[in-house]
């Protein structure tokens, strides 16, 4: 039904797509897998008229066609499920699905309409959403589900999503492709954009791997297998499952104990969580982003006030109401979620945000002033030593790839030798070369005696790292069990809230 | 302070008080609609200054007062137009270019008034209009029913622009591409042309309520406004975004003026602190801006241009 030929796409000192071709069938799911920054999104914004090709024609059902706005893309019955939801999240459901959309009752909506023939498409998949509520009260998986009915209300024909299960439980995953099956039976086409690769070998007819802005290869579930297709994105073998040596665990070294934390919302975010992180040991908090984890990290760190009753120690030392300062001083190093935000600073060069948290060290100043030439040989050897690839020191942070921003994070972190280290979704967005420096980077520590507190939506590195796993829900830990007693089914159900809520 | 608290003047204070609401009524309703749509526009006192002095002049000239309105909306209107194009066509800072259109409209409408007035010439001002019957009722006849026409323009206005915003296609477009114009445009929504079209209703009103101050005044001078404009912008926050909360607070800062100048008119405040008590609408809506603030979210994309990536 679909056929890209030969697109190719520049912006200013890239290729986001050289030459590339890619077809749909009517009924199939043809996955496009690559890594952040491979083009895989480029591609489908030239299909959905958000980008003009450089070069290349696409085809539908055999005719070439140009497609300059989504309005062009919706008309000739392409859907779009945006990686970030283009929701608006103080309209109701209705009325976003509604959006740009004549109305019966000109020049008024015509909500009721809209609604009952949602309900319709509602039915007919289970995509059971209340019409009349509005959108920021939905749950993330909700909010899914009202993109999708979005593009099927216009009667889509072919469904582009792009990585539509980065938000979701391993339930709503399920759920989700039980849908999306449900499509393609009904003889849609759906171009399914991911990374992660269990998912794409469970759910995809074809798979085409893009690198670079390059195809490099397109096969099938039953001749492909986890190696190979990261082998394929990655361009070199890349081991998946890190090998952990078997580490003694010392003493607690980050000991939490009835912490409750409040929210951004003035609502509880963490409630009552008790946990003990030892030396030469990872645990791993699992769960759905929003369940307390980010309020939690702030906390430890010093960013966030307890409530009273609460307790934060590192090493013995209480910091429950110290500051961030006093914190990294007993020995806290915090690779904080957001690593634009609170990791280091765009506008601010590679060899400044390396210093960021050393700039009041006397041994970086001479005469009150800083010895340049003292804080280049110090940056130059971190950067070397966690093989940060950047042009020179002085190269904007910001135009550093994610990878390499959270390597030189981590660079900066871990050189205080640190004997309790906090990461928040430390490869969240980042490609997989440094997704696995960063893990061995976290064993390593592991090794030398740090306690790690690995927070993580990726249930895969979860698996992969941690020695322990609890599970958060809702500002609670509803699960605390050994890697060895862990499974996948078992923590995508606490995820979801579905456990004991006595933990243990 | 005994013949103040008399039913008489406790009604006359009320009247004079929803005369006084009006332009800061309309102001802040076509405000309402442009900060729906993501368009913070400060440059509102300047669009009314130069609307007022239009209103005047053409009915200075003409004689009509239908015809000094029709100028104030067309002024409006105008200014709508340049700033649609500095904001959305040029996606110039908003804040900034506010305060542009602002210094403009004081400086030129000062300009225009000493080039083509001179000496400020009374003109006839906006009659009142007793509305059969319900002028009549007891209290709330005077209080409410004989005002004149731009008033109660104004307030008619309150539901219309809510029925605008929530029930039609355009006011559902302004909603959107103020709080996600990323969603909207994913939908074929043209978040330019909503907003130009918000732009060009915020500014008419401002238009009006230009009119409606320096023709309910029957004179004009300059910088009449004394700042008004600013006071509605800030009108629309205490109002959360919402056509009836504008209403009630530019009530209760009508009210408030209209309670100082009554009791000023009857020596109640010393001299020496009247100016001090002028300022107390001002102080009061800062107080209700800092109670409100935060409870309810402006719009998301309020002041952010737009543009693809």
């Amino acid at each position: 039904m679909l056929e890209m030929r030969g697109i190719t796409k520049r912006f200013p000192g890239v290729v986001a797509n050289d030459d590339v071709s890619f077809d749909l069938r009517a009924g199939e799911v043809h996955t496009l897998l690559g890594e952040n920054g491979a083009g895989k999104s480029t591609l489908m914004k030239i299909l959905f008229g958000l980008y003009q090709p450089d070069a290349g024609e696409i085809l539908l059902q055999g005719r070439p066609v140009t497609i300059t706005s989504p309005t062009d893309a919706i008309e000739h019955r392409i859907g779009m499920v945006h990686q970030h939801f283009m929701l608006v999240p103080t309209l109701t459901v209705a009325e976003n699905v509604a959006l740009g959309l004549p109305s019966m009752r000109r020049p008024f909506t015509d909500l009721d309409t809209v609604s009952q023939r949602m309900v319709e498409i509602s039915d007919q998949y289970g995509l059971t959403v209340d019409p009349s509520i509005e959108v920021w009260k939905l749950s993330v998986g909700e909010r899914q589900r009202v993109e999708i009915i979005k593009a099927l209300y216009r009667e889509a024909e072919l469904l582009v999503l792009d990585e539509p299960t980065a938000v979701l439980t391993p339930q709503e995953v399920d759920d989700l492709f039980v849908i999306l099956r449900q499509m393609t039976e009904a003889g849609r086409g759906l171009v399914f954009i991911s990374h992660k690769l269990r998912e794409v070998l469970d759910l995809s007819d074809r798979i085409t791997v893009l690198r670079n802005g390059v195809v490099t290869g397109t096969t099938v579930p039953a001749e492909a297998s986890l190696e190979r297709l990261a082998e394929m994105m990655v361009g070199r073998e890349v081991s998946l499952a890190p090998d952990k040596p078997p580490v003694a665990t010392g003493r607690p070294r980050l000991v939490l104990e009835h912490v409750t934390v409040i929210g951004d919302r003035d609502t509880v975010a963490v409630d009552g969580v008790d946990l003990e992180v030892r030396a030469g040991e990872i645990v791993g908090i699992a769960g759905v982003s929003g369940n307390g984890q980010r309020e939690l990290a702030e906390t430890i760190a010093g960013l966030r006030p307890a409530e009273p009753g609460s307790s934060v120690q590192i090493d013995r030392a209480d910091v429950t109401t110290a500051d961030a300062a006093t914190t990294r001083a007993a020995g806290l190093a915090y690779v904080p979620e957001e690593r634009m935000k609170d990791g280091a600073i765009g506008e601010f060069d590679v060899g400044e945000n390396l210093l960021l948290v050393n700039h009041r060290d006397p041994s970086f100043l001479r005469g009150g002033l800083f010895d340049f030439e003292r804080i280049r040989l110090h940056c130059q050897r971190l950067v070397d030593a966690f093989s940060v690839k950047t042009p020179t020191l002085q190269t904007p942070t910001s135009s550093l790839s994610g990878g390499n921003i959270q390597k030189l994070i981590l660079a900066r972190e871990l050189d205080s030798d640190p004997t309790v280290l906090l990461a928040a979704q430390p490869t969240r967005g980042v490609d997989i070369g440094a997704a696995e420096y960063i893990h061995g980077q976290l064993i390593e520590r592991r090794s030398e005696g740090v306690a790690v507190l690995l927070i993580s939506e990726d249930l895969d590195e979860i698996l992969a790292l941690a020695d322990r796993i609890a599970v958060m829900y809702e500002g609670r830990i509803v699960q605390l069990v050994d890697r060895a007693d862990a499974t996948r089914e078992g923590l995508g159900l606490a995820m979801a809230g579905a456990a004991d809520r006595s933990p243990g | 302070m005994s013949d103040f608290f008399t039913l008489s003047v406790l009604v006359a204070t009320f009247a004079s008080g929803v005369r006084l609401a009006t332009p800061y009524l309309l102001a802040g309703l076509g405000e309402t609609v442009g900060q729906r749509s993501g368009v913070l526009n400060l440059g509102v006192d300047g669009v009314m200054l130069l609307s007022a002095f239009g209103a005047y002049w053409t009915s200075l000239e003409t004689g009509s007062l239908l015809l000094g309105v029709g100028a104030g909306l067309l002024v409006g209107l105008v200014m709508g137009v340049v700033y649609g194009i500095i904001t959305v066509i040029f996606q110039a800072e908003q804040g900034i270019s506010g305060i542009g259109i602002y210094l403009f409209g004081l400086g030129f409408s000062d300009l225009l008034f000493e080039e083509m007035v001179g000496t400020p010439t009374p003109i006839k001002s906006l009659p009142k209009y007793s509305i059969p019957g319900l002028s009549r009722l007891p209290i709330l006849g005077e209080a409410l029913f004989e005002h004149n026409l731009m008033t109660y323009a104004a307030f008619l206005l309150v539901p219309l622009v809510a029925l605008l915003l929530m029930k039609t296609t355009f006011g559902m477009n302004v909603r959107a591409v103020g709080e996600n114009p990323e969603a909207a445009d994913s939908l074929g929504v043209s978040v330019g042309l909503t907003r130009f079209a918000a732009i060009m209703v915020g500014n008419g009103m401002a238009g009006l309520a230009g009119a409606a101050l320096t023709l309910g005044l029957g004179i004009f001078q300059p910088n009449l406004t004394q700042g008004l404009g600013f006071i509605a912008v800030a009108l629309v926050y205490f109002g959360a975004w919402r056509a009836r909360g504008v209403m009630l607070g530019a009530l209760l800062y009508g009210i408030v003026a209209a309670v100082v100048l009554q009791l000023k008119a009857r020596e109640l405040i010393p001299l020496e602190a009247s100016d001090l008590a002028a300022m107390a609408p001002a102080v009061l809506t800062i107080v209700a801006l800092v109670v409100v603030a935060g409870r309810i979210e402006a719009p998301a994309a309020l002041t952010n241009p737009f543009s693809r990536h």
